[in-house]
């Protein structure tokens, strides 16, 4: 007993010492809650960041990364995974935070320039080398006996941005109409033979195991993988697609209790730096500063982007309409 | 009946052990187990009716439960193979084949999906060969089948293969003495005493499958109606924040699954007592 009150007493007294020591240069760590592409992107960035908060406070920030498919990253942090930051595939998943577990505040999409989204994508095709079966657009997709890889939208924020961008651009073509949308969906997915859960793993499923003739999903997705596997590929970017608008947050709730509120705002502020957009130019994501985009504008092809506002009339109700149960999604396999 | 429990007793700490083991249970199993249930009342029945009923999930009970019998048979016929070699013949290596029959239990499921869909593929070594013949593997329910064969096939050859040990091979030889031929040998004299064991192997392989979700999200395609297995639509409802209707279908699969590990049970019971009453 009298050895425990000794450990006790001493490890007081360490803490106690260290504690002044750790004040002069702090220690901070921030958990960044991802989604699946962004892997690389925030490897890059984390380690960019932690320079510039170095050179401005003293302080080291060492950011952990987190990646999943988006709703269940969105369903981790509901369930208590302490992030300080997140920054999910879709608005949607955010809302959650905020509807379901009152983290974040309603309003957080306002906080940050551009509804809190730094960078955007889109959705492209990528075909194997020479595009064997010549699939430049979206109608060629649903050719019979194409095989297509998408991501399951139902567990793959990236996935409903397909869906979104399939689904409406059949609704915008010349004499487009819901029902003619609904039916492009139906034999869209009855050309998918595999539905990975995330995005990262549909990639997968079309390079490691050949799968597929055609991979439809992230731009930034389709430009690693070409960078990885030079001269197997091709990126073919449909003449219309949807922007796709990946947000960031504080999860202030989890800020405030680690004391972290500081440095994660000034984590996701500098993502809108010109060295952020930088950065995020770099790992394929569209950057918002137009400089930026200027300066790399060869690598982005030139695509006539809807946004899901306009088409859709916003996350909520898209959800609702074709993702949830029973909705278009599910009705096209129960025919 | 109390006194009649306690007079079946004569070890002392009867009431110690089971208060231990019902705590134990409790905590372990019956109260999370319980939870599920309980966040399942937050449906009306005719919503958990409609959840649990719905096409989608009722293909994909069909597809949990065909596949995961169809594994179970299949370690079953060759995990007794696999028991019997290891058994009563000695050959070089044994011991590693030994050790080899349980890396299923230590593997992460998830490696064991990647690596199967990586071998089954149709641009992998085996699924190459078997594209050739036309046979799809990966990405079909076929592929599901060898997932769950993978993972279940210790069961049956670490619970069959003790009692393998125990069969002296001397009643063997008294039955060929006695003019019983091979076969009759087989089904007379050793099948009897092993099938207690192989019924629970069966079981442990079946209840097992039937739970697996690691391995074979890798290797399923994961498309509705067709290749979707029941737990990837729990974890698919509980992606769009609809616990209550997770929990349901967790609770149907509960259901299922507690009735034919008992039906199993029983007639394990059943089949172990006559083989008493027949010696």
């Amino acid at each position: 007993m009298k050895k425990i009150l000794l450990t006790i007493a001493s490890l007081a007294v360490t803490t106690g010492l260290a504690a002044p020591i750790t004040a002069l240069a702090k220690e901070v760590t921030l958990l960044n809650v991802s989604y699946d592409p962004t892997r690389e992107l925030y490897v890059d960035y984390n380690a960019a960041f932690s320079k510039y908060w170095q050179a401005k406070t003293g302080d080291t920030v060492k950011v952990n990364q987190s990646h999943g498919g988006s709703g269940k990253q969105a369903r981790a942090v509901i369930d208590g995974l302490q992030a300080d930051v997140a920054t999910l595939a879709l608005a949607y998943d955010i809302d959650q935070l905020s509807e379901k577990a009152n983290l974040i505040p309603k309003n957080w999409q306002t906080r940050l320039p551009n509804n809190s989204t730094p960078y955007t994508s889109t959705i492209v095709f990528l075909v194997r080398k020479g595009n064997p079966k010549h699939l430049n657009t979206w109608d060629d997709l649903v050719k019979p006996g194409i095989g297509i890889v998408p991501a399951n939208p139902k567990t793959s924020g990236g996935a409903r941005w397909t869906y979104l961008a399939a689904y409406g651009q059949a609704l915008k073509a010349p004499g487009g109409s819901d029902a003619k949308a609904k039916e492009y969906i139906t034999k869209f997915y009855k050309n998918a033979a595999v539905l990975d859960s995330g995005a990262r793993g549909a990639t997968t499923t079309f390079v490691e195991r050949g799968i597929g003739d055609v991979l439809v999903g992230w731009e930034n997705e389709a430009y690693l993988a070409l960078k990885e596997d030079a001269g197997k590929f091709e990126v073919v970017v449909p003449p219309v697609s949807i922007l796709a608008e990946p947000p960031v947050t504080i999860v202030d709730k989890f800020a405030k209790k680690h004391g972290t509120e500081k440095v994660a705002e000034a984590y996701l502020n500098y993502l809108y730096s010109d060295e952020g957009q930088e950065i995020i130019a770099k790992n394929f994501y569209r950057p918002r500063n137009a400089a930026v985009l200027k300066k790399h504008e060869s690598q982005y092809a030139k695509v006539d982007l809807f946004t899901i506002d306009d088409v859709f009339g916003g996350w909520t109700k898209a959800q609702k309409t074709h993702f949830s149960d029973g909705g278009i999604f599910d009705q096209i396999y129960l025919k | 009946m109390k006194k009649s429990v306690k007079t079946n007793n004569i070890l002392p700490g009867f009431n110690l052990s089971l208060g231990y083991t019902l705590l134990y249970l409790s905590l372990i199993v019956l109260i999370p187990l319980s939870a599920a249930f309980i966040k399942t009342t937050e449906l009306s029945l005719h919503d958990f009716w409609a959840v649990v009923s719905a096409p989608r999930v009722v293909a994909s009970y069909k597809l949990t439960f065909g596949a995961s019998l169809i594994g179970a048979l299949i370690n079953a016929v060759f995990g007794l193979t696999t028991a019997w070699v290891l058994v009563r013949y000695t050959f070089p290596g044994k011991k590693i084949i030994d050790a080899l029959v349980d890396l299923p239990f230590a593997l992460p499921t998830a490696v064991a999906g990647i690596a199967l869909t990586a071998v089954y593929a149709s641009n992998g070594w085996i699924g190459s060969f078997l594209e050739s013949y036309g046979i799809k593997v990966a990405f079909t329910p076929l592929g599901i089948i060898v997932a769950l064969t993978f993972i279940g096939l210790p069961f049956v050859v670490r619970t069959v293969q003790p009692v393998l040990q125990d069969l002296e091979a001397e009643t063997e030889e008294a039955a060929a003495s006695l003019g019983a031929n091979r076969w009759q040998t087989f089904v007379k004299i050793i099948l009897p005493a092993i099938w207690p064991a192989l019924l629970t192997g069966f079981a442990l392989a079946f209840a097992r499958a039937i739970g697996e979700y690691g391995s074979v999200i890798f290797i399923a395609g994961n498309v509705p109606m067709v290749s979707e297995i029941t737990p990837l639509i729990i974890i698919t409802k509980l992606e769009q924040y609809e616990y209550a209707s997770a929990t349901a279908i967790a609770v149907v699969m509960l259901v299922i699954s507690f009735l034919l590990l008992f039906a199993i049970n029983c007639l394990q019971w059943w089949v172990s007592r006559r083989a008493t009453i027949s010696r």
